[in-house]
């Protein structure tokens, strides 16, 4: 098991091939200190630019970046894969399996469904079952991850696509907080941590903005931050795609 | 944990110069940094470890997340905090001054007096909520008087912070906090609404203007569940020297209902502060407690009773703010006037929680230069009340949201800008210069000195410009 060099980690969630919102968070993470990335799941699926946001995740996965598979990966490489999925995702996942390269394809094959560095674990949806993508929208769900996830005192997912943080203080269930922009939250090592980062390629909480959170390890500090990004740009590419327009939509209105 | 450093002492660059206090949750201790500070320095260390509640260490890590990013006058300063896994301590500014327990020894305390330091908490409350924090334990022993006057909040153990996850909060954990000053929906476990600590503010200045406990110090869950339904005996029925004012107010604080109490500090401030403009109703006359039926239809409902949910401290004072409007009543402009009062109408509209101040500034009486002077004073503040209230009129505003003031300064923008920061103006409306005047002559006009030192938003009103006759060729 690797070490973790690096002490602030930004970490994104279902990128869902946004381009304009990785690019944007990625540039907010590295002014803010970032020295690694972490991917969790959802690469792919919606948006109009799976090649590009492949081949930059890519690039910094072989620098030692770390990614898990999402649900909509799955579907990207396989038509298996898009099971419960509704319409517009099934036809973008098809469309996303028709223009990635081989190169591509590699890659996300290679995901793991989970991720462990010492006491930081990933994972896209529930770490109660990896493969299976389960959603964590409550504090009963939270706690069947944060007990399957090998004592982590960090679990980080996606898959929900609002940003959230489950903490335990020793009751019986941990507890929600929906975390403030900007905010360094305390998250010290003798609680457990469970934090939705939130959508980097589609918010659904009626706000644009991209999501992503900063992990500082020195401080022990979790920040969740809001980036705004072109948007128009990308739900054009959306539409200029042959993509379902409802996409595009969801990216104009947060939702 | 350890021992705990005895005096002589150091602990991380901290020299222990004496004992303070020794209680339950822990020591306070004075202490010498390396590198003097220039203000004098405490050091509190919790009593942690085998044998003392849980709620003790959590308690103290609300404490220093809390105290670390809270600022301004009305908390100690924080220094630093002892890593919890080797010794946990907080070194925080010794904030030197009067209890206000030591007050609560002679209680009752005039009304006056009441008044002040009732003015004075509340001033402290508004800067916290401001600052997305509820205290939720606000009582006597956790004030400090400084000798500027200005209150400051010394126990932060028990607080709630909207900006992160409440270590505090947990679903069946009995209500935290001190039994005679608790809200009712404390009691019920909420811990996000600033209004409770309005509550315990009401509480206070009941013990205080009575010189008894408005619930008494109930120890089981029911006593605690009582204060849901019943209300005290009014202020007045023991003793009759304190005014309806200060009834009103203090019962207006222990609404059992957080949406029947004032909506925020900075209203209760305000109106400690004036007393002549304090609208009473039947809850500043009343002798007796409210009926029996009245009662029954409380209890009834707080069987049942779900409090609703609270978004931030913040954003209750967002809609619930204090608007002043200089009005000018020595100049006659009616459509200055006019376009004043839209804008204030606006205003009032957007956020109907809100407050009108209406203000004029008049020369002193010395500045007159009148025979008696004292009369002729009053003649002039009274004409410029019935000035203020002719031009609020149209407003149709409830009496007890409006106040009128005519203030006394020969500087008539330093006297507004006075007033709205003892009264924690959240904006100013006045009218704009004239806007075909120099630069040079606008430096120097009223607006320009508001708008450049107001300590809040600035509206400048200006009527529109007489039309143009469209019809002629000019």
């Amino acid at each position: 098991m690797a070490a973790l060099p690096a002490m602030k980690i930004a970490l994104l969630a279902d990128v869902h091939a946004n381009l304009e919102a990785l690019t944007a968070c990625l540039d907010h993470a590295r002014r803010a200190g970032a020295e690694d990335h972490a991917f969790l799941g959802d690469l792919v699926g919606y948006g109009a630019d799976p090649r590009a946001v492949l081949d930059v995740v890519g690039e910094l996965a072989s620098r030692g970046a770390l990614a898990v598979r999402g649900n909509h990966d799955d579907a990207a490489l396989s038509p298996a894969g898009d099971e419960g999925m509704n319409q517009a995702a099934k036809r973008a996942a098809a469309w996303t399996r028709e223009v990635i390269g081989p190169d591509h394809r590699a890659f996300l094959e290679g995901l793991p469904f989970q991720v462990r560095r010492e006491a930081v674990h990933l994972v896209h949806g529930s770490a109660a079952a990896p493969e299976k993508h389960l959603y964590v929208t409550d504090a009963r769900a939270a706690s069947a991850s944060l007990s399957r996830a090998d004592g982590a005192t960090w679990l980080f997912c996606g898959h929900v696509h609002e940003p959230a943080l489950y903490y335990t203080v020793g009751g019986a269930r941990p507890l929600p907080f929906k975390p403030v922009p900007g905010v360094a939250i305390p998250v010290p090592s003798r609680r457990q941590w469970l934090a939705i980062v939130g959508s980097a390629g589609q918010p659904r909480d009626g706000n644009t903005a991209a999501c992503y959170a900063m992990l500082d390890l020195e401080r022990a500090t979790l920040t969740f931050h809001r980036v705004p990004y072109d948007w128009e740009s990308a739900a054009r590419k959306i539409l200029a795609a042959g993509l379902p327009e409802r996409l595009a939509v969801r990216l104009q209105k947060g939702e | 944990m350890g021992r705990l450093p005895e005096v002589g002492e150091g602990l991380d660059g901290y020299r222990i110069t004496g004992k303070l206090h020794s209680g339950g949750m822990g020591v306070l201790l004075t202490v010498e940094p390396a590198e003097e500070l220039g203000f004098p320095l405490v050091m509190k260390i919790p009593r942690l470890g085998y044998g003392e509640p849980a709620e003790a260490v959590v308690s103290y890590e609300v404490e220093q997340l809390v105290l670390s990013v809270l600022k301004g006058p009305h908390v100690p300063r924080f220094v630093a905090a002892g890593d919890l896994a080797a010794t946990p301590y907080i070194v925080m500014e010794l904030v030197e001054g009067e209890c206000l327990k030591e007050r609560v020894e002679r209680i009752p305390l005039p009304p006056e007096e009441v008044a002040d330091v009732g003015a004075a908490v509340a001033t402290a409350l508004r800067a916290i909520h401001q600052q997305e924090v509820v205290h939720l334990d606000v009582k006597p022993s956790n004030i400090i008087l400084r000798p500027t006057g200005e209150a400051v909040f010394v126990d932060f153990g028990l607080a709630h912070h909207a900006h992160y996850p409440d270590l505090l909060a947990e679903e069946s954990r009995a209500p935290m906090g001190s039994a005679p000053y608790i809200s009712p929906e404390q009691v019920l476990g909420v811990r996000s609404d600033p209004r409770s600590d309005l509550f315990a503010l009401g509480a206070m200045l009941y013990e205080l203007a009575t010189g008894k406990l408005p619930f008494g110090s109930p120890t089981g869950p029911s006593g605690l569940r009582k204060r849901l339904y019943t209300e005290p005996v009014p202020p007045r029925a023991i003793r009759k020297e304190i005014p309806e004012w200060l009834q009103e107010i203090i019962l207006h604080l222990l609404e059992p209902d957080a949406n029947q109490r004032y909506a925020t500090a900075a209203q209760v401030a305000f109106d400690l502060t004036h007393a002549d403009q304090v609208v009473v109703t039947e809850r500043g006359q009343r002798l007796e407690r409210a009926g029996l039926g009245t009662r029954f239809r409380r209890w009834f409902k707080a069987k049942g009773m779900e409090p609703a949910a609270v978004v931030r401290p913040s954003a209750q004072l967002a809609n619930a703010r204090i608007v002043l409007a200089a009005v000018a009543t020595a100049h006659t402009n009616e459509a200055l006037f006019q376009a004043q009062r839209d804008a204030v109408r606006r205003l009032l509209a957007a956020d109907p929680g809100s407050r009108l101040a209406c203000v004029t500034v008049v020369k002193p009486a010395s500045v007159a230069g009148a025979e008696t002077e004292d009369d002729v004073a009053t003649t002039q503040a009274i004409k410029n009340l019935v000035h203020l209230r002719h031009w609020a009129e149209p407003l149709q505003l409830d009496p007890a949201t409006v106040s009128f003031h005519a203030l006394e300064g020969s500087d008539p923008a330093a006297t507004v800008l006075a007033y709205a920061r003892a009264n924690a103006v959240d904006q100013i409306v006045i009218g704009a210069p004239p806007p075909d005047l120099p630069l040079r002559a606008l430096m120097g006009t009223f607006a320009t000195k508001i708008a450049a030192e107001a300590p809040c938003t600035v509206t400048l009103v200006r009527p529109p410009a007489p039309g143009r006759d469209h019809g002629t060729v000019g």
